[in-house]
């Protein structure tokens, strides 16, 4: 069984960390979580990029936020990736198949996948 | 919504934005009802604001006029011949007790019940958007209970956030364990 003192395990692997991220903070991932992107399925897309960026290690160089209504209702779930010095990406009707190729071949790749943005859509 | 978990991320993300500092969110079930109560100590809401919540017509959204949450969740009770009610105390009017209290009581066996589906992910996802508010969750069935506290995580965590991703997966897991004992 999973006990509190695991966690006290991870509390110091973590600790360790936090003086390497500062500074490092390169990607952010923001994930709409209003009640029309939670209708339209944001809630596994948020837990496939936990999932895949912890699974890839990549936890110190991307943060995942949620944010609420962002007004684009009819393209939820949307996913925006912010890096420093580059426009914002805003991915739309997104799914958890989808939120492995981003992690896969922008998180990771630094490729946008074009034909999932909101540009491709307009 | 396709699952009633859904709209318990939904209306406890609204606990979060009333600033409550703990939002207990409790699911009791027997054979045939399942009862849902979402309790926090926000900002809550005065007569006027609390008497039109169920209007989709009422929100604080700012984007457009529309806001579908509390109107989604009574529809989903009363469709199963269950029942809703909302309360509220709003920070103005009592200063030391304040916050929002939402029940709703499904009948399970109502063909219209909304399956509840994957509440571990609407717990993990709702500690990942707000790390910093602590969140009571309590799920008891007949065969026993799934309990998480993050007040108790936080005090073993100390300055390392619940929204650490080795966190949140080791709450996925705490959870997940806690229902396989359930079967």
């Amino acid at each position: 069984m999973k006990s509190l003192a695991e966690l006290q395990a991870i509390k110091e692997k973590m600790q360790n960390k936090v003086a390497l991220r500062d500074g490092s903070g390169e990607m952010r991932v923001v994930v709409g979580m209003a009640t029309c992107g939670i209708a339209a399925g944001a809630r596994p897309v948020l837990s496939t990029f936990v999932e895949e960026i912890a699974k890839e290690n990549l936890a110190n160089k991307v943060t995942i936020s949620q944010t609420g209504c962002i007004g684009i209702c009819q393209f939820e779930p949307v996913v925006e990736i912010m890096e420093a010095g580059k426009e914002k990406v805003t991915y739309v009707q997104m799914t958890p198949e989808k939120a492995k190729r981003v992690v896969e071949e922008h998180i990771k790749g630094g490729k946008v996948v074009a034909e999932f943005t909101l540009a491709n859509k307009a | 919504m396709k699952e009633l978990s859904l709209n318990i991320l939904d209306i406890s993300k609204n606990s979060v934005k009333a600033g409550a500092e703990l939002t207990e969110i409790y699911i009791t079930e027997d054979a045939s009802t399942l009862t849902l109560e979402i309790k926090d100590n926000g900002c809550g809401m005065k007569k006027e604001m609390l008497d039109s919540v169920t209007d989709p017509f009422t929100t604080t959204r700012t984007t457009r006029p529309v806001g579908m949450g509390i109107p989604l969740l009574k529809l989903a009770a009363e469709m199963t011949e269950g029942s809703f009610r909302i309360t509220s105390r709003s920070e103005s009017e009592y200063p030391e007790n304040h916050g929002t209290e939402v029940t709703a009581v499904f009948n399970k066996n109502h063909i219209d019940f909304t399956p509840l589906g994957d509440v571990i992910s609407s717990i993990t996802t709702l500690i990942q958007g707000s790390p910093n508010a602590d969140f009571l969750f309590n799920h008891t069935t007949e065969k026993g209970e799934v309990t998480l506290d993050t007040r108790e995580l936080r005090a073993v965590l100390g300055d390392v956030s619940l929204d650490t991703f080795e966190v949140i997966l080791w709450i996925q897991d705490y959870l997940k364990e806690q229902y396989e004992a359930l079967k």
